[in-house]
């Protein structure tokens, strides 16, 4: 913004931006056969998913294996984790924005893209959980009725929607001025930055209070919900994010330094323990209290009246999470790939089930007239969700193939005016 | 891309942009294909309902022109003649329930009648009342079952039929992100199925399993439609939205007694104007120890259980 260097350069924002629109396009449809493969997949199984949504949307919701009983499935118990994943990215930004690491300031963009991916879905996750899907309107502010302050729904509309544009705000902007070859001015950016750390700690909390704050449902009335959300986000967030930023570092020619690896792990290693803590105190006010308060908790880990269809799910979580903690802490981590890699698939599958099946199925078994119904998702609830979680990595790939050339200079307006 | 380069990959790129546009248009095949369910729906669809207002915000004319086109609607869809209305709350009348456990004995004929009555669903059998089965010795939902079989009253359980409590301070109402879900002046909690768009917070909200969701379409024969019909209360629900006990609103907002009272063989359930001083819920609940459920959470019900002695 400060100096323009030369007109034909970056000339005005009316030529230049409709160009780096047309040169962000021109990048996503271009690859190697590895891309276009990925690619074809990942929009085969959106497209299952698509048709699995429409059979819904026309047939009604009895389609899927929710109930009276467990009215809540595996639609929001994945938009509960993607909140997570999308508060996630902000542990990438704090070491580089407040700790001004070089090597994390590199990537960063890796981690606000991953945000900004993760809220489709969460709002994909959303709309499929929608009777009505045609009445989404009704939410509009203005022109709906926005159940403001008093639902917390609605505040989680306005977190949610908000970081999306903070975080599309932020990287659009320094894409932009990257492609345009242009230092960006901070004052444009970096407030934004600040606010979209604080603003990723309250995405994750207002969906915590979304549950916490049900007197009717005793396994989530509990005051350590949303911190104990915010640690196990850290914790998939960064597990992703390494995972990503391996395979950048294997499939691409862009490079990863290994501070920004040494970063996440440290603080996984820190997050993953404070879950566990957590973990431990739960369970233990659960059972060493016990009364009929405790009947959703006993029905997860170990089965109630003979129903026990979540408790290999969840002692899944409990040793994939035990088993990636070790893995972690093991000084030697940060020199073996494969050790890493499968520490933090393990970290992000435990938290994945945990913060998922995990805290959404056992709120509703048993129901609050103390009837047991179970619930497992059927095949098409899997195909939806399998659909999303390729739509949500369709964006995620497509920004970082865009992302990534323009970042490092390969790609800017100079290289393509000569051209 | 340099000059040179162009030239010698002219082929390539053709070859490519020819692949992309196949590639394309697959993709949009594919994609049309995937959406083709959503066209049965979209037939159903009328702008006139997709635009159509909060219930609270319409004015009479434009509520006379909804209930004339939902009126024709269940004619197209069911083939039955149905009437319905919009009976208001009256001044200085709030209702209240009460229900001697001493009495009940399990019967379920008020959970049958709240199906016929309010045009449920018939095969999911679904009503707004549920009747637990407890053992005495305990007020614990716990020890109490609603799938109960046989015959009934057995010597050593009580029964508890348990709806909408029609709280003070409901918590489903405070849920709802779009409004569609309310407390009428009467103390009825009433939903507004035109307006719900079925996120199912409010069934996650309420302590007493007070909400169903329409999973599907109900079916219900022709023959069995019950045409009278309340506009908030017991005409046939849209598909994918919320619905829930209304006090059999189109019945006791004209001065009648809900379906599972009359239905009810012992004379377990009492209800009434609690701000009448005459009325005998008003006696019931000045001279019986009545309790309501879940007091702890605050929810304040209009809906009280008592024992004979």
């Amino acid at each position: 913004m400060s100096k323009t260097p030369t007109n034909e350069n970056a000339g005005s924002h009316l030529v230049s931006y409709p160009k780096f629109i047309w040169r962000m396009c021109v990048l996503a449809t271009e690859g190697n056969w590895l891309f276009y493969a990925w690619m074809i997949a990942l929009t085969a199984v959106a497209l299952v998913g698509l048709n699995a949504w429409a059979v819904q949307v026309t047939e009604g919701m009895g389609v899927t294996n929710m109930s009276d009983h467990v009215s809540w499935g595996l639609y929001i118990a994945n938009f509960t984790f993607m909140v997570g994943l999308a508060a996630g990215g902000v542990m990438m930004v704090i070491p580089a924005y407040l700790y001004h690491d070089e090597d994390m300031h590199d990537v960063v963009i890796i981690g606000e893209l991953l945000a900004i991916a993760a809220i489709f879905m969460c709002i994909g996750f959303v709309v499929v959980d929608l009777g009505r899907p045609d009445r989404f309107w009704h939410m509009i502010p203005g022109i709906g009725k926005f159940h403001f302050p008093v639902s917390m729904l609605t505040w989680d509309v306005i977190v949610l929607n908000g970081y999306l544009l903070i975080n599309l705000h932020i990287c659009g902007y320094l894409l932009y001025n990257r492609y345009r070859g242009i230092a960006p001015n901070p004052r444009w950016y970096i407030p934004f930055v600040f606010v979209s750390i604080a603003w990723a700690i309250s995405i994750h909390t207002v969906t915590a209070f979304l549950y916490q704050g049900l007197g009717g449902r005793p396994f989530w009335n509990t005051a350590l919900l949303a911190p104990r959300f915010l640690t196990s986000a850290f914790v998939s967030g960064p597990a992703f994010i390494i995972l990503a930023l391996e395979v950048i570092r294997y499939l691409s020619k862009y490079k990863v330094g290994d501070g920004a690896i040494k970063i996440l792990v440290n603080i996984m290693r820190v997050t993953i323990l404070i879950n566990l803590l957590m973990l431990v105190s739960e369970v233990f006010t659960e059972f060493y209290t016990g009364g009929s308060h405790t009947a959703s908790a006993q029905y997860l880990y170990f089965g109630l009246h003979g129903y026990n269809a979540l408790v290999p799910w969840i002692w899944t979580s409990v040793g994939f999470t035990v088993i990636a903690t070790l893995l972690l802490l093991c000084p030697k981590v940060t020199q073996k790939p494969a050790m890493l890699i499968t520490a933090c698939v393990l970290a992000f599958a435990g938290i994945w089930i945990e913060k998922g099946m995990g805290l959404i199925i056992p709120g509703f078994i048993p129901n609050t007239l103390h009837e047991i119904v179970e619930y497992l998702p059927n095949s098409l609830e899997w195909r939806i969700s399998a659909g999303i979680w390729a739509a949500g990595l369709i964006i995620y790939t497509l920004a970082i193939r865009v992302a990534m050339p323009i970042f490092t200079g390969e790609v800017s307006l100079k290289k393509d005016t000569h051209a | 891309m340099s000059e040179e380069n162009t030239s010698t990959t002219t082929n390539a790129i053709s070859r490519r942009t020819v692949l992309k546009g196949v590639g394309a248009t697959l993709g949009a095949a594919a994609f049309a294909k995937a959406i083709a369910p959503l066209t049965t729906w979209a037939k159903d669809q009328s702008v006139d309902e997709f635009l159509q207002n909060h219930y609270r915000e319409l004015t009479p004319e434009q509520m006379k022109e909804v209930i004339k086109r939902i009126e024709e609607d269940t004619k197209k869809d069911y083939g039955a003649d149905v009437t319905i209305k919009d009976p208001k709350p009256q001044a200085g009348v709030k209702f209240a329930y009460a229900l001697n456990l001493s009495i009940c004995v399990g019967c379920r004929k008020c959970a049958k009648a709240c199906h016929v009555e309010n045009n449920h669903d018939r095969p999911s059998g679904n009503s707004y009342i549920r009747v637990l089965e407890m053992k005495k010795g305990s007020l614990d939902m716990a020890h109490g079952r609603a799938d109960y079989s046989g015959p009934v009253p057995k010597s050593d359980s009580f029964y508890m039929p348990v709806q909408c409590q029609q709280c003070d301070s409901p918590p489903c109402v405070d849920v709802c992100p779009v409004e569609a879900t309310w407390k009428e002046k009467d103390g009825i909690v009433a939903v507004d199925y035109n307006w719900c768009i079925g996120c199912r917070y409010c069934e996650a909200a309420c302590p007493y399993h007070a909400r169903r969701f329409n999973w599907s379409k109900p079916v219900v024969p022709k023959e069995e439609i019950n045409p009278v019909q309340g506009y908030l209360s017991n005409r046939i629900r849209p598909q994918g939205v919320m619905e829930k006990c209304t006090f059999c609103m189109h019945r006791t907002r004209e001065g009648k007694l809900p379906a599972c009272l009359e239905a009810c063989p012992t004379g377990a359930r009492v209800f009434g104007n609690i701000l009448d001083p005459d009325s005998e819920i008003r006696w019931v609940l000045e001279n019986k120890r009545v309790f309501v459920l879940k007091e702890e959470l605050g929810t304040k019900p209009s809906f009280y259980y008592f024992f004979d002695e």
